[in-house]
């Protein structure tokens, strides 16, 4: 869950408009600070300092170690807090959010393509402790209380946010995709409508559609081509979905959370094929072609 | 270049390393049990003891049926007295099927019990128009010698009155008690210190929820976490003419949320007797009594630390003389990770409880009734933890569609009809008892399947007591839809001291009497028990386990304000002892 590569160039709206990465820190730190207050999500404040403090410093030394130059923590600050928010691990232990930090902020240097990371790494992080622990983490085992108020307020911010951030079509796609699907899952299985239709209207699904579907830094570079592949994630997320409500036993390890799960398969697969393909394009054009800007 | 491949490589080193070291953590995570040399052996002795108990589950109106298993799998139950003073505990099982009996076995002194509920009058219980069983607790509340019966139901509560003959009789609506609720638990207590036992019962669902007419299905939790839609606890203080009053509101005890347990004990150590509440759907309770006129909620670390509370078990787990708690939640791999709290009591020190539950003891499963209670006479108070929700079809499993409403908003999920079906889903299920032996310091350490308990079944209700006088603590577990077991203890332990209080200031059964036992430098403290764990109630007389130690003085805190301190009680023994006078 970040929002700006660590070495791109930040997207601005306009000249001297703020950096969208700094709306995200905002909405994120909303997020953060108003389940605490009112419901004491983290669950101790020793998981956000281990979250927050391994991945700054693994950011910032693996930038300088690799590249030469700290980088801005603005990604490390936003992968922190996701994760300190959404690892819900067994009783009373911290390794899950160290070692979920370090994965996280060490994937965006070690899984690349074409000097590209290819997931989303709070993404990575948590999709690879829920399949390899799963005796040891959860994932968000909080729920904000199920209360409707707290979860608009943080819908209205985080729409606006992705309309400044120039990311809205992504969220728009998949919580349209999703509600077309509940309803096809829902013919499909039977039961009540409002059961397929309940998940999005938690809080995981915030931090997901706010924060990690729309990272632009692990999206594709057309605005066609992140419509599709959000789509195709939601796709992925309702057969895992439809798997689980036919107990399909081999794919259980995805049942704990589908949107994570399919994102984490999806989102890879459409980076390496994107960058290829552009690559690739500007490669015929251009022996020497110039990083492109989203 | 060089270098940076040379700094690459150790990146990728470094990262694999981490991703290894995931895997690793985690099968320590999954843990296990303890290969080291067992000192407990129980053996399931329950049919051979002439218990053939079957729990029945509830019946409900099909307006609900999309998740009757889930709404009704709760009500198996069992309490320990001496229910005709014969020196030899009882067993008393509640079932919950209309016309399904509940059961009294009553001590054959040989090793036998024999149902005796049917002659005496407390077993059929189980009445359209009536309600269905929970759970009950014993107290003697009139104080005449005889142990009496209050059952709490979904539906009208009863009160049977021990006649002393063997038989019963229902005094509910003269005692002022035939209130409906839908109730998973209750404790005797003496909260203002007259002598009379009051009752303190816990709502669950609302007490307007008529589960056999349903007006409508707006029934369940509005939150997962904070939910306070539950019914509404209420306290009954006796008035001593054989009548009770409503006085909830006036000593501020009458909490909302979906309360499944509760104990009472003096936690502060301010001479009153405090209440601890395990709550669903919501924050643990701490009601501090204040000189029996009111009750406050201390904020005692508890109130943020949501999670789904289903028993309370009060024991002395480091033997440091003070009351610590332990309440049972929820744990499913991949899906929620609650963990049992064992919470260890510095109220007096820091006005907090510190929670320290790990491995074993937190992750039991889908945890229901615990106790502590000495099963190897160490000296150290161990754990029992029945576990399991529902055992249905074993290929089937309702938690992934439970997880699509968890995380929803409440409004969806309080209203029953939104839920998916469960059919003849598992949820949780065939999960295994917990006996987690205490080694002080080194932590719990789970023997269960070394000491013979193996069972599966869907456990609720857990007592422990010595059933055969033979010093060693028995463990009787009640189970939903299931046959109850009696694990009888034939490990070789230490010493042991066993107490039988009669209060005379006091209650007669003498509830709420806290007792310390110094025995080789350390002092253990143990309270009578009113109702606990969940759907429980353990043996009102105290057993120590005392290792290779003599016990030295004892020291008896009468709920009256006596205090009563004994010497050179002989060990191996159970000692009757009267409170003064």
């Amino acid at each position: 869950m970040t929002v700006a590569p660590a070495q791109a160039p930040a997207r601005t709206l306009r000249a001297g408009a703020i950096d969208p990465r700094y709306l995200i820190v905002f909405l994120i730190t909303l997020v953060l600070v108003a389940g605490e207050a009112r419901y004491r999500i983290l669950g101790g404040y020793e998981r956000l300092a281990t979250t927050l403090g391994v991945c700054i410093a693994a950011e910032l030394f693996l930038s300088w170690w690799l590249r030469g130059r700290m980088v801005n923590i603005a990604s490390a600050y936003i992968t922190g807090i996701s994760l300190a928010l959404l690892i819900k691990p067994q009783a009373n232990i911290l390794w899950p959010f160290a070692l979920g930090a370090f994965l996280a902020i060490a994937s965006k240097y070690v899984l690349v393509y074409r000097n590209r990371h290819l997931w989303n790494p709070s993404n990575f992080a948590i999709a690879f402790l829920l399949l390899a622990a799963p005796a040891s983490v959860a994932v968000l085992s909080h729920q904000w209380g199920n209360d409707l108020r707290i979860n608009l307020v943080i819908w209205a911010f985080g729409l606006l946010i992705a309309a400044r951030a120039r990311v809205l079509h992504v969220t728009l796609t998949y919580v349209a995709c999703f509600i077309v699907l509940a309803m096809i899952r829902n013919l499909i299985v039977g039961g009540p409508l409002l059961a397929e239709l309940a998940p999005i209207t938690g809080p995981m699904y915030q931090l997901f559609v706010f924060f990690m579907v729309t990272d632009p830094r692990t999206t594709v570079s057309t605005r066609r081509g992140r419509i599709v592949v959000v789509a195709t994630v939601a796709l992925l997320e309702a057969v895992i979905r439809i798997a689980g409500d036919f107990q399909l036993s081999l794919l259980r390890p995805f049942y704990v959370s589908p949107p994570l799960l399919a994102l984490a398969i999806v989102g890879p697969i459409a980076m390496w094929w994107d960058l290829r393909r552009t690559m690739d394009v500007a490669a015929a054009h251009d022996p020497d072609p110039p990083r492109r800007a989203r | 270049m060089l270098k940076l491949s040379w700094r690459r490589l150790a990146v990728r080193a470094a990262f694999i390393a981490a991703l290894v070291s995931v895997v690793i953590l985690n099968a320590r995570a999954a843990g296990g049990t303890d290969r080291a040399a067992a000192t407990v052996l129980l053996r399931d002795d329950a049919h051979a003891s002439g218990i053939d108990f079957v729990h029945q589950e509830v019946t409900l109106d099909p307006k609900i049926a999309n998740i009757a298993p889930h709404v009704g799998a709760l009500g198996a139950g069992v309490s320990v007295t001496d229910v005709n003073n014969d020196g030899w505990p009882d067993l008393y099982f509640t079932t919950s099927r209309f016309g399904a009996a509940n059961a009294l076995y009553v001590n054959q002194h040989d090793g036998t019990f024999r149902d005796v509920a049917a002659e005496a009058g407390v077993a059929l219980l189980n009445r359209p128009g009536d309600g269905v069983s929970m759970g009950a607790v014993w107290g003697d509340y009139d104080n005449d010698g005889n142990e009496d019966l209050l059952v709490y139901k979904w539906g009208y509560l009863q009160l049977l009155r021990n006649l002393g003959n063997g038989h019963f009789a229902d005094v509910t609506a003269r005692a002022g008690l035939r209130r409906w609720m839908n109730s998973n638990s209750a404790v005797w207590l003496d909260f203002d210190r007259d002598g009379l036992l009051d009752l303190y019962v816990t709502g669950y669902f609302r007490s307007d929820i008529d589960f056999w007419h349903l007006t409508d299905t707006r029934i369940m939790q509005q939150s997962w976490e904070f939910a306070s839609n539950g019914g509404k606890n209420l306290l009954f203080k006796n008035l001593g003419n054989g009548t009770f009053r409503d006085v909830t509101d006036s000593l501020g005890v009458g909490s909302t949320r979906w309360t499944l347990g509760a104990a009472v004990a003096d936690f502060n150590d301010d001479g009153w007797p405090d209440l601890y509440l395990a709550n669903d759907y919501g924050p643990e309770e701490l009601f501090l009594n204040h000189e029996g006129k009111r009750f406050e909620p201390a904020r005692a670390g508890l109130e943020d630390d949501s999670k789904s509370g289903m028993a309370v078990a009060v024991g002395d787990v480091y033997n440091r003389g003070r009351h610590d708690v332990f309440v049972t939640n929820i744990s499913e791999r991949g899906f929620l990770f609650q963990g049992n709290n064992l919470r260890i009591n510095f109220l007096t020190e820091l006005g907090r409880f510190d929670e320290i539950a790990t491995g074993v003891v937190a992750d039991a499963g889908w945890a229901w009734g615990a106790q502590f209670g000495d099963l190897n006479n160490d000296g150290l108070l161990d754990l029992v933890v029945a576990n399991g929700f529902i055992s249905a079809d074993s290929g089937r499993d309702y938690w992934y569609a439970m997880s699509k409403i968890a995380g929803a908003q409440g409004d969806i999920f309080e209203d029953a009809k939104n839920w998916p079906a469960i059919g003849t889903a598992s949820l949780s299920g065939f999960e295994r008892s917990r006996v987690l032996l205490n080694r002080g310091q080194a932590g719990f350490v789970d023997i269960a399947e070394q000491a013979g308990v193996t069972d599966r079944l869907d456990g609720r209700a857990v007592v422990m007591a010595d059933l055969f006088n033979t010093g060693s603590l028995d463990v009787v577990i009640a189970n939903e839809r299931g046959r109850a077991l009696l694990y009888r203890n034939e490990g070789k332990g230490g010493h042991w001291l066993e107490l039988q209080l009669i209060g005379t200031r006091s209650n007669r059964s003498a509830i709420g009497a806290d007792v310390t036992v110094e025995f080789g430098g350390v002092r253990q403290r143990q309270v009578v028990d009113g109702g606990s764990g969940f759907s429980s109630q353990n043996d009102r007389r105290l057993h120590f386990g005392l290792g290779n130690k003599a016990p030295g003085r004892v020291t008896i805190r009468w709920p009256s304000g006596t205090q009563q301190v004994l010497n050179g009680l002989t060990p191996d023994s159970l000692h009757v002892i009267t409170e003064p006078r």
